[in-house]
């Protein structure tokens, strides 16, 4: 799960972890009070959306205005908050339709003496999270790791003891820090992973991190990403989702407890197991066609799961064509056999169906199907369904 | 011979008073395979699937001789019981829950790696050696006894790489699902020298998807170390930067984890690479005939 920057601050600010002054606006008016009451000459209106790359990207239709401006008045403050508040913002991570922007956040400024980067994440291979710093603030940390890997330094930290003291000495060695700021990284990066454990996050990234002229240390950003297993002992964080950020058909399966994620082809895939999902996909692209969204059921898929499967794959409106793919282990061909059969009559399905069956049960499901005198294309296996159903997309 | 488990293995079901894991131990024992109990906490003395159920996992141990273990127990508690099933020292665990906290499994994996135990999973279906013994959901009856290791982050990609070998006539030696989450309890490395120490196993077929570099890493063991056949697929190839595919380890992150990098390592490591997934079988057969 993802949340703002002006939520993750709000959590760095309870966990010790410096911030600047700042206030969050939902319209202009709201805006230019934020500036009055921060009292700064100078501060930052931003742009708050999920997708990164804010500060480069621009307001469709406004294409002179970014995400993140600097003002220096109140009346400044409230014009770049309604040239945001309401519009869609176009940045490297969101695609051409951009990511609506329903608050603004109002940032004091400050006196930037140097720009790093800080991150943490999940080393898979080592099994234990990792802190990443460079010395390349602002910049995308995967350009770092392309063109400069030796300006990137990493320390590992276990979850039960913490960063230590001497790992941040290292670093600071390396990024050239010392005096004053470095007993302010030694608090900062400490803190952070304490943050990162206590949260159970899966990604918190600062960039840029910023060391000020008198030597402090403040996360200019807040890029927090939660373990969405492990949420259940955060009841709190589950309250700062924003669900206007998701695609609607994704909430929508996540509640039926169906694992979805659009796509942007033509053949909409209804699939059990998220491996056999991402397969179906494959050979649908390596058969010529283009697959419209990946979509597991699940080992134990309902009647009421497979109906709303239907439903959330036929709202696309670009879905030519369906592949029904399911090897059935646990999960009986019968059991898929049907809730076809029930979704075609709950919702007629009008568009060519191609159905692959194999596993548990599969001769039982198969006459179920053509008993059921419902208008779909039988396929043998894999290579055979994804013929049918290019061809079938193709032809609609 | 096989790896990991086999006809004298002998399995109990933590969490065997839950609906999964009655289901599952009732099958497993259909199976043939040797289930001798079950563990959850506060029913002791009681009997779930016409087996006795212990409070610990310790007096199981003490009182069946299980040498191996399947859970089924929910995300918060599992990591509990994946760490009282290495402290009872049980050989296999097979933990096949979905939706563990990572940072759990950071210090689960810990123990697991200082122990003589081998942890299968979270999040997996188990592992089976076919007309011996299951430990976990796959349906059997699509296995047959043969010379097939398989070694698959997936579950029912990984029957669909069974049914196909098996199709074929070539039979499995023992498949196993490693689990779709970041942090597994046992590596592709781990199984492919198993594998080839294996007697029984002749070729090896791999399945892996996007997400983290574990197929490189086993790419660079293949090529070193492993003198058997090899094939494998890696699923994904069409799927997005940046989004969970159902698995929490299926995700492109930073541009890192891609199927192309995945399989260009496999392949520059000699290893043939299904290109469709309609093609597992066909690739461990060809890989078979040119090593002869």
């Amino acid at each position: 799960m993802k949340i703002h920057e002006y939520q993750g601050k709000q959590l760095f600010r309870e966990a010790g972890v410096p911030v600047l002054d700042s206030r969050v606006a939902r319209t202009a008016n709201e805006a230019a009070d934020a500036f009055k009451a921060l009292n700064v000459p100078v501060a930052v209106v931003k742009a708050q959306i999920h997708a990164g790359g804010r500060g480069k990207g621009t307001i469709i239709d406004n294409p002179s205005q970014r995400g993140v401006q600097l003002v220096k008045s109140a009346d400044e403050a409230a014009e770049v908050a309604k040239n945001l508040l309401g519009k869609r913002l176009v940045t490297v991570q969101t695609g051409p339709e951009g990511a609506e922007v329903n608050q603004v956040f109002v940032e004091a400024g400050c006196d930037i003496a140097r720009e790093l980067y800080l991150g943490i994440v999940l080393d898979r291979g080592a099994a234990l999270p990792v802190l990443m710093v460079s010395s390349e603030g602002g910049v995308e940390i995967e350009s770092v790791a392309a063109e400069t890997p030796e300006k990137i330094f990493r320390e590992h930290f276990h979850p039960a003891m913490g960063l230590q003291s001497f790992q941040v000495r290292k670093l600071c060695k390396k990024l050239g820090i010392s005096g004053t700021a470095s007993r302010a990284a030694d608090v900062f990066m400490k803190r952070l992973c304490q943050l990162y454990v206590d949260l159970d996050c899966s990604m918190a990234e600062i960039n840029p991190l910023v060391i000020t002229g008198s030597g402090e240390m403040v996360a200019l950003d807040a890029k927090i990403t939660f373990d969405d297993n492990a949420l259940f002992r955060h009841p709190a964080l589950k309250e700062l989702r924003d669900l206007t950020e998701e695609e609607p058909a994704e909430v929508r399966a996540g509640n039926a407890g169906l694992s979805y994620v659009k796509l942007e082809g033509t053949i909409g895939c209804l699939v059990n197991g998220a491996g056999l999902a991402m397969s179906t996909m494959d050979i649908i692209k390596y058969h010529g066609g283009e697959p419209a969204n990946f979509l597991d059921v699940g080992g134990g898929a309902t009647t009421e799961q497979v109906v709303e499967a239907f439903n959330i794959i036929l709202s696309d409106p670009n879905v030519k064509a369906v592949l029904v793919n399911i090897f059935g282990g646990i999960a009986r061909c019968t059991t898929i056999a049907t809730a076809i059969i029930e979704a075609s009559k709950q919702i007629g399905i009008s568009i060519p169906l191609v159905v692959r069956l194999e596993g548990t049960e599969v001769e039982e499901g198969k006459k179920m199907l053509a008993e059921s005198g419902l208008a779909m294309i039988t396929a043998d296996d894999l290579t055979d369904a994804a013929k049918k159903v290019v061809q079938a997309a193709q032809n609609a | 011979m096989s790896i990991l488990i086999n006809q004298d293995t002998r399995v109990i079901c933590q969490g065997i008073t839950g609906s999964a894991g009655m289901f599952h131990t009732i099958g497993c024992a259909e199976y043939g395979t040797k289930m001798v109990g079950g563990v959850t906490p506060g029913k002791g003395g009681q009997t779930a699937a016409g087996l006795p159920v212990f409070d610990t996992v310790e007096e199981a141990v003490a009182q069946t001789g299980a040498n191996a273990t399947m859970i089924f127990v929910p995300p918060p508690f599992a990591a509990d019981a994946i760490l009282e099933a290495v402290d009872a020292g049980i050989k296999v665990i097979a933990a096949i829950t979905e939706g563990v906290p990572v940072l759990d499994m950071v210090e689960v994996y810990r123990r697991v790696r200082s122990s003589d135990s081998v942890l299968i999973g979270p999040n997996c279906p188990g592992l089976i050696t076919p007309g011996e013994c299951k430990i976990g959901i796959m349906p059997g009856y699509i296995h047959n006894p043969g010379k097939i290791g398989i070694i698959s982050r997936s579950g029912t990609l990984t029957y669909e790489a069974v049914w196909q070998t098996s199709n074929l006539g070539l039979g499995q030696s023992t498949c196993v699902g490693l689990g779709g989450d970041p942090i597994v309890g046992t590596s592709y490395i781990d199984l492919l020298k198993l594998y080839q120490a294996d007697d029984q196993t002749e070729a090896i077929l791999m399945i892996g998807e996007i997400g983290g570099n574990a197929e490189e890493l086993a790419a660079e063991f293949v090529r070193e170390h492993v003198t058997k056949p090899v094939a494998a697929f890696i699923a994904g190839a069409t799927a997005p930067p940046g989004k969970r595919m159902g698995h929490a380890g299926a995700i492109i992150s930073g541009g890192k984890g891609t199927a192309s990098e995945k399989q260009a390592a496999l392949e520059a490591a000699g290893i043939t690479v299904a290109p469709s997934p309609a093609d597992m079988g066909k690739a461990i057969q060809q890989a078979i005939v040119s090593a002869s």
